[in-house]
Parts: structure tokens; C-alpha cells; sequence
């Protein structure tokens, strides 16, 4: 069974928690950007991980050619199932022949639509997640396209669906964010000036803002102490560098494994959603926080899904 | 040799064996990326080896559960480290792969030969003979799946990278930026000396590992004629 794209939307593209474990081939990452609304969308389909559909600032129209059950999470795309307002953060029901339209998003950046029982296509190393550079993962290795086919699973009417997530208790989608930091590996070897610039100014999300990365604007360069090479390593999800012109790039979901700018900071992983929902033009300001509170924040979080899965395992 | 620690973000660790490039330091990181392997954590997700540090990265709630000596996942992580880099040394038994690189060099192929050989005073037969005598040491794999950072290369054709970037390089293009040589595993644009190409496939992703090389192993680039690459093209295809 299937569903057809109707209308690909912008930078349409199959994605997953990532795959790890090649890096040290060179082989990136990838995965959801927004990683929370991901695992949400899991959770509340009760499976992980599966082969979900990312989107961003416009979403797809697609067709389900049978019987599903989906469930949409991510910032809101006002979607609607039939033409009717359609809920988010919820599994939902559609007969075979209903469409789907997701429009585009006010607030927020990116959006996710799961598939109960997730999209049938094959692992590529370990992971669906989709490398377009590299041409493989996802769906022939590249963004859904008009036309496309996916192969997905019949399912029924869920039994008990008089409930919702309440979303604003997961993720943010402002535009004005406080994302908080550690201080990167090269911290110490920026100026006084531009060490209080990180936390005193604010930064602007550029229109070079990708699953790559985001390039910030400050406002003013920030600066070493004095040049010095540096030997490229690996860098993450969160690692903020700063090239030559003094404005830093913060790596996101599609980063190359190694890099060799400096880094000042590091944003914490609990925050990278914050981050991956932001759009270009959105202001930025950051926070220091400790590694042992990154940590905890960490920690807390994992709990909470776990609680979670535990509350939609008993309900439905 | 001392050795530090330092985190990358809050699920990472980078474990630095010294400063520089060198032969030493990267067989130290070898030896401990074996030990590594051999003794996985759990919450151990994977290691990615560079230079002069192997960036460990692991699972932050799985690591907390330790009933182990730490004040946090990351000073966790920290002690056992510590612990695994008291092992006795294990032998490195694998040998040394050495990999022959056919390279088709010049014309269609290396539209660069000729500006790397009269940056260096040399004809673009020297330049052959320079690129394929020296074995180059694969330090570690970067930048794009199966992209291999080396050193060895001989200085006498190192040659500055082009002004303007070309648009489009095509896969297998040999190169020279610096002191550096590389292959470019896809076409992307890039702004170093094509002098040649090979048509082996350097990124397999049906295979694993993915790649043609890893890092340790040591290659040697191998002339061949215009014929030749034509036939080995026809059979990695």
C-alpha cells in the first residue's frame, strides 16, 4: 500500500534519528533537525525509529491511497485532512483517498509527518535518514519529489483517540530565541570583547540557514587573540565556529564529521530543537551554561520521554 | 606522552594524544581505537580519529546509570578511559594495507599538471615521478564519506590552491592544495590542483566499512595511460 506526494513542499526529505556509527568514514549524520518533535511523533505512534517526513517553511500535499495512521509534529503548518482542520500531536486516522495538505508555517521552521508503523523504505548504514550529497538513504537518496510513491502500512482506526500532547510542554518555535551554550573548544583563545559578545549581543539567523548549518550575524566579528592553526577534527551537532570573517556558523543535522575553524561555543543538545526551528532573520541570544547542567538537562529530558511512552502505552 | 581530555558539547569526548602531525601520534591513536573497540561501554556509540585526538561519542543517560567512580556521565566516561589507557598494549596485528591508486595524469584528466609544474619549476613528467614515488599515510577520513586527509606527500610540487574554485570536479580527481594531496570521492566544486584521476570508487555505501580506505592504511599513487583508466572506468561502472 501507498501514498503519492502530491505537492513536494520545500526541502521535503526522508529522515530518522541519523546514522551513526560511519563517521569515521566521513559518512555525516543527518536525522531530524528538530529531534524532539521526531521522537515525540515516535512515541506517539508507539515505535522508534522509523522513517518519518521532514518539511520546511512549506509543507507537502500528499495522498494516502489506503487506510493510515499518522500523527504530525514540528512547528504548524495549519494542516488540513480533507480540506477540515486537521490535529497535531496526536495519531489521527485517514480512510484511503484522503489528502493532506500542510501549508506553510508562521512560526517555526520545521515540521514532521510520521506513519504508524513508518515509511517502508530500505536502511542505508544503519539509518533511512536521507544524505543528498551523497545520494543515498530516504527515498533514492534525494527530497521527495511530485509524483513520488511511498510504499506504506494498511492500519485502523486507533481505539481510544480522545487525546493530544500539548506541545508548547516539548518544543519552542519563537523567533526569538535564548539558546544556551557551552564554551567550545577553543573558547579561551577569543578576545575579552568577543567572549562577552557571545553573551551580551545578539545574534541574527542569516538566509544561509540550512540542514548544514546556520550562519549568524553578529553584531560584531568575533576574534582571536592571535591566528593559529588548527588541525581539523571532528566537530557536532551544536559546534560553533567561527571562520576568518568573524562570523560563526553553527553545524546542524547534515555537518561534515571534521572541521578545522575555531569553536567557541557549543549549543546543548536539549536546545538544538530550539535552533533547528528558527528561520532566517530570527534573533539569537545565547546563554553559558555547565557542562554537569547540559548534562542533567539531558538526563531530565530522557525521563520525561520515558514517562510519556509509559502514558501512551496505558492509554491507548 | 601526556594525554588530555576535553568535551565536545555535552555527548562527546575528545581525547587528544599530542600536538601536531605524526607518525607517532597517529599510531598511539590507532592503538587506542583498537582497545576502544575491543572494550566498548555501554552507551558507547562511536569514535571518530583525526590528527592528533579520537572524539568518542556516547549516550548520556545510558552513561549515568554506571554504577561507576564520576560525578557525571562525563567524568565517567573520563575514569574509564583512563582505565582502558592502562591496558597492557595490545599488538596492532593487522598489517599495514598499502593501497595502489591508479591515476590517469594530465589532460582531460589533470587540467592542472601543467600550472602545478611550472609553479615548481619542474616539467610535468617530474611531477609524476614526485607524486607517485613517496607512500602517503592516511591520517584520517573527513570532509566527505571516503575523503582521506594524508601526509607524505613530497613539498617539491606542493603548489598554492586555485584562485577561483572550480564549479563542478569530477569524482576520482587527484589534487594537490598546499602540501596536501587528496581525492575527491564525488563531484563538488573545489578549489584545489586537479593534476590527475583515478577511476577507482573511493565511497562503497552498499559495503561496510563504506569506504576504500581507512585511516592507517598507506597508498601509493601508480601512473597509468589514458587506455588504461578507460578499461578500469568500464569495470568499477
Amino acid at each position: 500500500m501507498t501514498m503519492t506526494i502530491l505537492k513536494p513542499g520545500l526541502l521535503t526529505t526522508i529522515q530518522d534519528i541519523g546514522r551513526k556509527g560511519s563517521q569515521q568514514y566521513g559518512v555525516i549524520v543527518s536525522g531530524a533537525m528538530d529531534a524532539t518533535s521526531y521522537r515525540l511523533g515516535e512515541i506517539l505512534l508507539q515505535q522508534h525509529p522509523s522513517a518519518a517526513i521532514e518539511f520546511t517553511l512549506v509543507g507537502p500535499t500528499v495522498r494516502f491511497n489506503c487506510d493510515t495512521v499518522f500523527c504530525l509534529t514540528g512547528a504548524d503548518f495549519h494542516p488540513l485532512l480533507n480540506g477540515e482542520a486537521c490535529a497535531m500531536w496526536k495519531p489521527v486516522f485517514a480512510e484511503a483517498g484522503s489528502i493532506l495538505k500542510l501549508q506553510s508555517c508562521v512560526s517555526g521552521a520545521r515540521g514532521y509527518l510520521h506513519i504508524k508503523g513508518g515509511i517502508q523504505v530500505e536502511k542505508t548504514l544503519g539509518s533511512y535518514s536521507t544524505y543528498i550529497r551523497a545520494g543515498i538513504g530516504g527515498y533514492k537518496g534525494r527530497p521527495l519529489q511530485k509524483g513520488d510513491v511511498l510504499p506504506i502500512l494498511v492500519s485502523a482506526p486507533p481505539q481510544n483517540n480522545n487525546w493530544a500532547i500539548h506541545p508548547k510542554d516539548w518544543i519552542s518555535t519563537s523567533q526569538d530565541a535564548i539558546i544556551r551554550v557551552l564554551k567550545g573548544t577553543e573558547y579561551e583563545r577569543f578576545t575579552d570583547e568577543s567572549k562577552a559578545a557571545l553573551e551580551n549581543t545578539t545574534f541574527t539567523v542569516t538566509k544561509d540557514a540550512d540542514r548544514m548549518g546556520y550562519r549568524l550575524e553578529g553584531e560584531q566579528p568575533l576574534t582571536l587573540e592571535e591566528k593559529f592553526e588548527l588541525l581539523s577534527e571532528a566537530v557536532t551537532f551544536g559546534t560553533m565556529q567561527v571562520p576568518s570573517g568573524g562570523h560563526p556558523i553553527i553545524l546542524m543535522a547534515d555537518r561534515q564529521t571534521t572541521g578545522g575553524y575555531p569553536k567557541i561555543a557549543q549549543v546543548i543538545s536539549v536546545d538544538l530543537p530550539k535552533l533547528a526551528q528558527l528561520q532566517p532573520f530570527a534573533k539569537v541570544r545565547f546563554e553559558l551554561i555547565t557542562l554537569e547542567e547540559a548534562q542533567e538537562l539531558i538526563i531530565k529530558q530522557e525521563k520525561e520521554f520515558g514517562l510519556l511512552k509509559k502514558i501512551v502505552d496505558g492509554v491507548v | 606522552m601526556s594525554i588530555h581530555f576535553k568535551p565536545l558539547g555535552d555527548s562527546a569526548i575528545l581525547v587528544t594524544f599530542g600536538e601536531g602531525i605524526s607518525e607517532e601520534i597517529h599510531l598511539s591513536i590507532k592503538k587506542f581505537l583498537k582497545i576502544l573497540e575491543d572494550h566498548g561501554f555501554t552507551g558507547y556509540i562511536e569514535a571518530v580519529p583525526s590528527y592528533t585526538n579520537i572524539c568518542i561519542y556516547y549516550d548520556v543517560y545510558q552513561v549515568n546509570q554506571w554504577k561507576f567512580e564520576g560525578s557525571s556521565p562525563y567524568e565517567k566516561v573520563v575514569n574509564y578511559i583512563k582505565i582502558l589507557l592502562q591496558k597492557e598494549e595490545i599488538e596492532v596485528n593487522e598489517t599495514n594495507r598499502i593501497i595502489e591508486i591508479p591515476v590517469c595524469y594530465g589532460g582531460i584528466y589533470g587540467p592542472d599538471l601543467t600550472e602545478v609544474a611550472t609553479y615548481n619549476n619542474l616539467s610535468e613528467q617530474e611531477v609524476i615521478d614526485i607524486h607517485t614515488k613517496n607512500e602517503c599515510l592516511i591520517y584520517m577520513l573527513g570532509f566527505a564519506p571516503g575523503f582521506a586527509f594524508m601526509g607524505g606527500m613530497d613539498e617539491k610540487i606542493a603548489t598554492p590552491r586555485k584562485e577561483t574554485p572550480r564549479l563542478k570536479i569530477p569524482a576520482g580527481s587527484v589534487g594537490i592544495a598546499g602540501k596536501q594531496t587528496g581525492i575527491y570521492p564525488f563531484e563538488t566544486p573545489g578549489g584545489w590542483q586537479i593534476i590527475g584521476r583515478t577511476p577507482l570508487k573511493l565511497f562503497l555505501p552498499d559495503q561496510n566499512p563504506p569506504t576504500l580506505f581507512r585511516a592507517g592504511d598507506r597508498i601509493r599513487f601508480v601512473a597509468i595511460s589514458e587506455e588504461e583508466y578507460k578499461n578500469l572506468a568500464g569495470e568499477t561502472k
